[in-house]
């Protein structure tokens, strides 16, 4: 098989947290990302998905090089990124975009769309002047925006047009991959869905990657074909698309679907739900062992105690199903 | 008696870019018990709403007008030392942001006693004693100890159970819920949520939620009321609201749900278009331009909520055609 388009292996990306001791070594660490591998195919869309502080937006962000990896690594087309020097990343900043989740603060009140998109183009080299212009007109035509609104300001455009400018910027390098962390959730649901929509057919017609962060597993379900299930800087699970829906088999996974309400109160009011108790842990002080163990519903039926003591490595099944867990498959 | 009757509540603000109309004309009634949710998108005037039934709207730049009937007693007009005594007693609220709307430098304690000394006239002493059964009967463990400690020491889900304790303190009524689980994650919502609906049991609460989420309305209220540009553009029991939209801009919203089952992958429906600025309305009906049912009366005048069977209405001369006209608001 030929080389995937991104292999991430054992990244983890550590923060010193709390006081420094008398020598200046931080007393605490915290492990926003903790040993997380995958790959990524190039066209594909991985989802993946976890709730506040799992880690998902920092992976994110070492992924593109925003944030140094304490360990592990990065590969995009075979070559490996973390150790690369400012200026030999330059040719993977225009291949590696990115969208984020405000699309008030990702944008400078300051420059107009002609600015905020010329920039990346003049900056990649791509064409003289006139071509950059054109270009940045065929860009706000792609999202769906009015091409003769070129010239007018972010604080001119709403929530969901903003976030279309912010598309439209990562679109203009002509990338293979974009990163989107949370691209619709500050969104209206009207105006989420045309989001949704649009990055869909970019997706389609330019041949994109998505590395597409979520909280939302209903979003993700309509733009991903694979997703990954993060918890406390960990990945708990893999799947594809209609198998993890289907057929959860982490605990985690499990209790994250159930607790999304459904918009239909007939479904709502009679389906089984599985309420977690307790709060997510302090990523500061993460439990030993598995890191669900203190919430997951099933941490009686592993023998031994191992869910507290031991932590369960991601393991491949037949199908090609990842999952860390010590429960006995389909238990 | 309803509990609750609101008769053509209307708010509007004096900007500089205009007057905007942020609620403009809305009904509602409410029987003990019952939970109501309020749905709209961001600016469609639902917290505004719930704002003016607090009397908690600035004025200037606000003004409010219309009724607003709260067990028998009307509300608008009321000095602020009378709705004093009202807030946090027989009516009570839980806000989106409890990081925002619990005072950083009092202990959770202190904050949650003095609604008991104030309404109640207990001593700090039993206050601090039926404050700590408060804690613990809305889940959070050792509440002796939380009652020292600072709003910043407790996690998200903490806070917010706080604030529902606040608000249930004094056994209101009324409770006023907005957006009360929005800023939490899935697995916590879903234990706020059950949380909110043992109380209203044990109670006999009536709530307004106030929400953007379709699941939870789906599954907390009874009826709803659905808002779009500051008027009520439909409401109705649940059940039959969520299964037959009569308004074109509820089963858009139904529809731009992206869901966990049926076809995945395939483009959502989605509302074409935005909300309207609410300095610059349309003259006919506000939903109108982003509608696909949209006739030539639409544009041109303005629709009026429309009783229809089974205790619903639509303001949508369309979908709700052939029923009953009410009293259009003067």
């Amino acid at each position: 098989m030929s080389t995937p388009l991104l292999e991430v292996r054992n990244l983890a990306r550590h923060f010193p947290a709390g006081e420094r001791s008398w020598s200046g070594a931080p007393r605490q660490v915290l492990k926003a990302v903790d040993g997380v591998s995958f790959d990524l195919e190039r066209g594909e869309s991985l989802g993946l998905v976890g709730e506040s502080g799992c880690g998902k937006s920092t992976l994110a962000r070492t992924i593109v090089g925003l944030y140094p990896a304490t360990s592990g690594t990065v590969r995009f087309e075979g070559t490996e990124l973390t150790s690369l020097s400012r200026s030999a990343w330059r040719p993977y900043r225009r291949r590696i975009q990115m969208i984020f989740q405000d699309p008030y603060a990702s944008l400078d009140p300051r420059q107009t769309v002609a600015q905020i998109l010329d920039e990346p183009l003049r900056l990649f080299g791509m064409g003289r002047r006139r071509e950059r212009r054109l270009r940045a007109l065929a860009l706000l035509d792609a999202v769906g925006l009015n091409p003769r609104h070129v010239n007018r300001y972010p604080h001119e455009f709403s929530g969901g047009q903003r976030q279309r400018i912010g598309i439209a910027r990562a679109l203009a390098g002509e990338p293979d991959l974009i990163v989107c962390d949370e691209p619709v959730s500050a969104l209206d649901v009207s105006i989420q869905a045309q989001v949704i929509n649009l990055l869909a057919e970019l997706r389609e017609r330019f041949g994109l990657a998505y590395l597409f962060i979520a909280h939302d597993l209903a979003v993700v379900r309509h733009l991903c074909e694979r997703i990954a299930v993060m918890y406390l800087g960990r990945v708990v699970e893999v799947a594809g698309r209609e198998a993890l829906f289907r057929s959860p088999a982490h605990p985690y996974t499990q209790a994250l679907l159930s607790a999304i309400p459904h918009p239909d109160p007939e479904v709502e009011r009679t389906r089984e739900r599985i309420v977690l108790t307790g709060d997510v842990p302090s990523p500061l002080a993460p439990p030993t062992g598995c890191t669900f163990h203190p919430r997951c519903p099933h941490r009686g039926a592993v023998p031994g105690n191992r869910c507290a003591t031991e932590p369960p490595v991601l393991l491949t099944d037949a199908e090609g199903r990842q999952r860390a867990c010590h429960l006995e498959p389909g238990s | 008696m309803a509990l609750l009757e609101v008769r053509d509540l209307r708010v509007r603000f004096e900007t500089h870019h205009g007057t905007v109309r942020a609620v403009d004309g809305v009904d509602l009634t409410l029987e003990p018990g019952e939970t109501l949710g309020l749905v709209g998108e961001s600016g469609s005037g639902k917290s505004v709403t719930n704002l003016a039934l607090l009397g908690l709207i600035p004025s200037p730049p606000g003004v409010v007008e219309g009724s607003v009937r709260f067990e028998g007693e009307e509300l608008l007009g009321r000095s602020d030392e009378e709705l004093r005594r009202i807030r946090g007693n027989r009516m009570a609220m839980i806000f989106q942001d409890p990081m925002t709307s619990l005072n950083p430098l009092l202990t959770v304690g202190r904050q949650l006693t003095e609604v008991l000394e104030l309404h109640k006239g207990l001593s700090r002493r039993a206050a601090r004693a039926r404050c700590a059964a408060a804690l613990g009967e809305v889940g959070i463990p050792s509440p002796e100890e939380r009652l020292d400690q600072y709003p910043h020491e407790l996690s998200g889900g903490m806070r917010q159970r706080v604030m529902i304790a606040m608000g249930l303190l004094c056994e209101p009524a009324l409770l006023l819920a907005d957006e009360p689980t929005t800023a939490l994650d899935v697995t916590i919502q879903a234990q706020i949520l059950e949380l909110m609906q043992e109380v209203q049991r044990r109670h006999g609460t009536a709530i307004i939620l106030v929400t953007h989420d379709l699941g939870v309305v789906a599954g907390m209220a009874d009826r709803v009321a659905v808002m779009y540009a500051g008027r009520l553009v439909e409401k109705g029991p649940t059940g039959p609201l969520f299964a037959a939209p009569g308004h074109p801009y509820t089963r858009g919203l139904l529809d731009s749900v992206p869901r966990l089952e049926g076809a995945a992958g395939e483009a959502l429906a989605s509302i074409p278009g935005s909300p309207p600025d609410l300095a610059a309305l349309p003259p006919g009906c506000a939903f109108a331009p982003r509608c696909s049912e949209a006739l030539e009366a639409c544009r041109a005048e303005r629709p009026v909520l429309v009783d229809l069977p089974g205790a619903r209405a639509s303001a949508c001369p369309v979908l709700a055609g052939g029923g009953k006209k009410t009293e259009a608001p003067a």
